[in-house]
């Protein structure tokens, strides 16, 4: 039997668990392990520039590869300093693991230099915590972390480590469990077939359906087998901003992303669908409108491996709770054993129906203007044209990411990241850091605004330090964009504090951090700045793209409304 | 609306309660009284909590404690036939007269007066919270001094349990 320290047992039960990276930044509470992790070549650890960045990080790596990113940070400042990442991973339902250092035992409680009660912060955005009692229990501690974090619906843990229990002196016996066990936590392993054929039954009588399908598509790996049954019942498809690539953005099934800025087609589609088959997706206000008039016609089929997510915001007629991957291949070996069919007709009229609000609106239509100025929308077209949509595309928030997320076909999963359910400005950059550590031979772009990329700057050292080739893409309208939308449209253009004033040169701002900028201001300039950044493999590219400030994002909900009701540009609403 | 007892069972671990009691600040939710203790398996707590909401509320409470890692099992008492029971201390200030009608009211309560001094009686006294309520009101022409009541626990009745 191998004897360790707490702190080598901390690392070696990453290393055991299967962790390449990890990000952090040392301190006082954990000078045990960072001296432990000296001593080994297992865990690779990236240090960053500020804890924030560190779970972003860990988050954009979770999100691209499926697996779970951990965070390694000190007590007090350093691990406050990780809460607005642990709440962007909760939201979203991201595995993560974060190991916090505390204050000595005995001196919990006694407000100690760099003490804060992490476990009780955190308590209300991770999915479970725990405080470390006994050095032994850490290897088991960690596994049940991990087991957490990544089953059932994903989320992050916290593990907080008081120092005593790191002591570098005191070893004992190391052995990583393979296996554990949970009295208390059991996630479904498949759904209920008796419900099931309930939705089957529904389904297949639809006159109007629509797959409304969400992020759980993209977390439970069900990507493949959503398309094959949407193709199979030729059932139109939208994504919520978090399930885009869930289905091929680039088919002619797909009505585009629907809600607050859905396609006109999309949020037609579920207004007038008669049956609804939601998957993976939780009704979130930015997809519902006014819940009293949401899709009044409709028969709902929800299903989601949380139970709390059905008929929590609008109640389900049939639900399914389950791994979606496992409950769609159920209904996928159902529908292909029976033979049965849809009722084509009414299908194809329903097709009818959704060409033609696709051909009268366009899936996202704007005016191009007069090629005096760059609109955003035309960046994001030529990221796509210029990545051959083949990018990993991470986002900050704002109108930035709308114009990616509506441009951008996204035709595999885990390619879109951005933190939908908190609106995390300042994820993006550090995002793509993540991402390209794992995926060093993809191209992975950055899309911000100069607002969003200021909140997380600081990285662009962490980039050079560890040779991290992203490209960053700034919608640079000298303006909070989407706080200067709304104010146009609902506070009479009070551009209360929407300015982003004294703005720094960017292209040598990142120049002074040894990468490259670029800085865009004519139209004509952009594809070949574009193309000149992505050609450059080796090199971070910032590319400060200047954009008519005066554009808003379209269509945009009207507020309190149905899913129809929408502003489809600055003169015209349905 | 209606009230609802949901029992719950689960870890006895620190933080626990800190996790439940969290959860109905965190979502907006109201606990109207709320009492834990460990069972005969020492690894388990168990946990009586009275709450008021719309049906598809109290499905949601239900649905959130349900997934918190240390509820082990709940169930809601008030979706069948149970008994709930209440303590209640109540000191009051009492003098001449007062003396003999407040020891018959809490005779025909049914509760006891376990403390007595020259100025005070304090009464002890069991039922369902109605009851403790209606004693409250019957005492009320004497000065009460002090109420302390445990929070609401509770059963079913017959065969069903809630264990593991």
């Amino acid at each position: 039997m191998e004897l360790l320290s707490g702190a080598e047992m901390v690392i070696r039960s990453l290393a055991d668990e299967g962790v390449e990276y990890i990000y952090g930044y040392p301190g006082g509470a954990l000078l045990h392990v960072y001296d432990a992790l000296f001593r080994q070549d297992r865990v690779t650890h990236i240090l960053v520039r500020h804890e924030q960045a560190a779970t972003h990080m860990a988050d954009g790596y979770a999100r691209a590869s499926g697996k779970t990113g951990v965070a390694l940070v000190t007590s007090g400042p350093g691990a406050t300093n990780t809460i607005t990442g642990i709440a962007t991973a909760y939201m979203d339902s991201i595995p993560m693991v974060v190991i916090s250092g505390q204050v000595p035992s005995d001196f919990i409680g006694t407000d100690m230099f760099q003490e804060t009660d992490m476990v009780g912060i955190s308590r209300p955005i991770v999915k479970h915590s725990f405080l470390v009692k006994r050095a032994e229990d850490i290897p088991m501690t960690i596994k049940k972390a991990f087991h957490i974090a990544q089953s059932g619906r994903p989320g992050p843990v916290v593990v907080d480590i008081p120092k005593d229990i790191t002591n570098p002196s005191d070893k004992f016996e190391y052995v990583y469990p393979k296996k554990i066990k949970l009295r208390s936590y059991n996630p479904p392993q498949k759904g209920h077939s008796g419900q099931i054929r309930k939705a089957l039954d529904l389904l297949m009588q639809a006159k109007r359906p629509i797959i409304y399908s969400g992020g759980g598509v993209i977390l439970g790996q069900a990507a493949d087998v959503l398309t094959e049954l949407a193709q199979k019942l030729n059932f139109p498809v939208t994504n919520t901003l978090m399930g885009l690539g869930g289905y091929p953005g680039s088919d002619r099934q797909f009505l585009g992303m629907l809600g607050m800025h859905g396609s006109y087609a999309a949020n037609l589609a579920m207004h007038h669908a008669d049956v609804i088959l939601a998957v993976g997706a939780r009704f979130d206000d930015r997809v519902t409108n006014g819940v009293a008039k949401f899709c009044p016609t409709a028969k709902i089929v929800h299903i989601d491996i949380d139970p709390a997510s059905i008929s929590k915001n609008i109640r389900a007629d049939v639900p399914i709770v389950g791994p979606v991957k496992a409950v769609l291949n159920e209904m996928l070996g159902a529908i292909k054993d029976s033979k049965r069919e849809v009722d084509k007709e009414a299908t194809n009229s329903w097709w009818k129906q959704i060409d033609e609000w696709r051909s009268s609106k366009g899936t996202f239509p704007y005016d191009p203007g007069d090629g005096g100025i760059i609109k955003p929308q035309a960046v994001i077209e030529a990221l796509y044209e210029v990545t051959k949509g083949d990018a990993f595309v991470t986002s900050d928030v704002g109108q930035h990411q709308m114009f990616a997320a509506q441009y951008y076909k996204f035709d595999q999963p885990n390619r879109w990241i951005n933190s939908g359910g908190l609106g995390t400005m300042g994820f993006g950059f550090p995002a793509a850091m993540g991402v390209k550590l794992h995926y060093p031979d993809h191209d992975v772009a950055c899309v911000t605004g100069e607002g969003s990329i200021q909140m997380n700057i600081q990285e662009l050292s962490t980039c050079l330090q560890y040779d991290l080739p992203i490209k960053i893409i700034t919608l640079n309208n000298q303006a909070l964009g989407m706080v200067r939308q709304w104010q146009d449209m609902q506070y009479d253009s009070r551009y209360s504090h929407s300015y982003m004033e004294s703005l720094p040169d960017f292209k040598r701002l990142v120049e002074a951090y040894g990468h490259v900028g670029i800085t865009v201001e004519k139209p004509d300039d952009l594809k070949g700045a574009m193309e000149e950044a992505f050609a450059l493999k080796d090199r971070l590219v910032f590319l400060d793209v200047k954009v008519d400030p005066n554009e808003h994002v379209y269509p945009m909900q009207i507020k309190d409304g149905s899913m129809r009701d929408m502003w489809l540009s600055k003169t015209e609403r349905t | 609306m209606r009230r609802h007892i949901i029992s719950v069972l689960m870890e006895n671990e620190p933080g626990a309660l800190s996790r439940v009691v969290g959860l109905f600040a965190q979502r907006n939710y109201n606990i109207e009284s709320l009492n834990v203790a460990p069972t005969d398996d020492p690894t388990l707590s168990r946990l009586t909590l009275t709450t008021i909401g719309v049906d598809d509320k109290i499905e949601q409470i239900t649905k959130q404690l349900n997934k918190l890692i240390d509820v082990v099992k709940l169930v809601d008492l008030s979706e069948g036939s149970h008994i709930e029971r209440e303590l209640m201390f109540l000191k009051v200030k009492v003098s001449g007269a007062q003396r003999a009608e407040i020891k018959r009211t809490t005779d025909i309560f049914r509760g006891q007066i376990v403390d007595v001094t020259s100025s005070t009686y304090v009464i002890q006294l069991t039922g369902d919270s109605d009851k403790l309520d209606a004693f409250i009101q019957a005492v009320a022409p004497v000065s009460v001094l002090e109420v302390v009541r445990t929070g609401v626990s509770g059963i079913a009745r017959g065969e069903k349990v809630l264990s593991l």
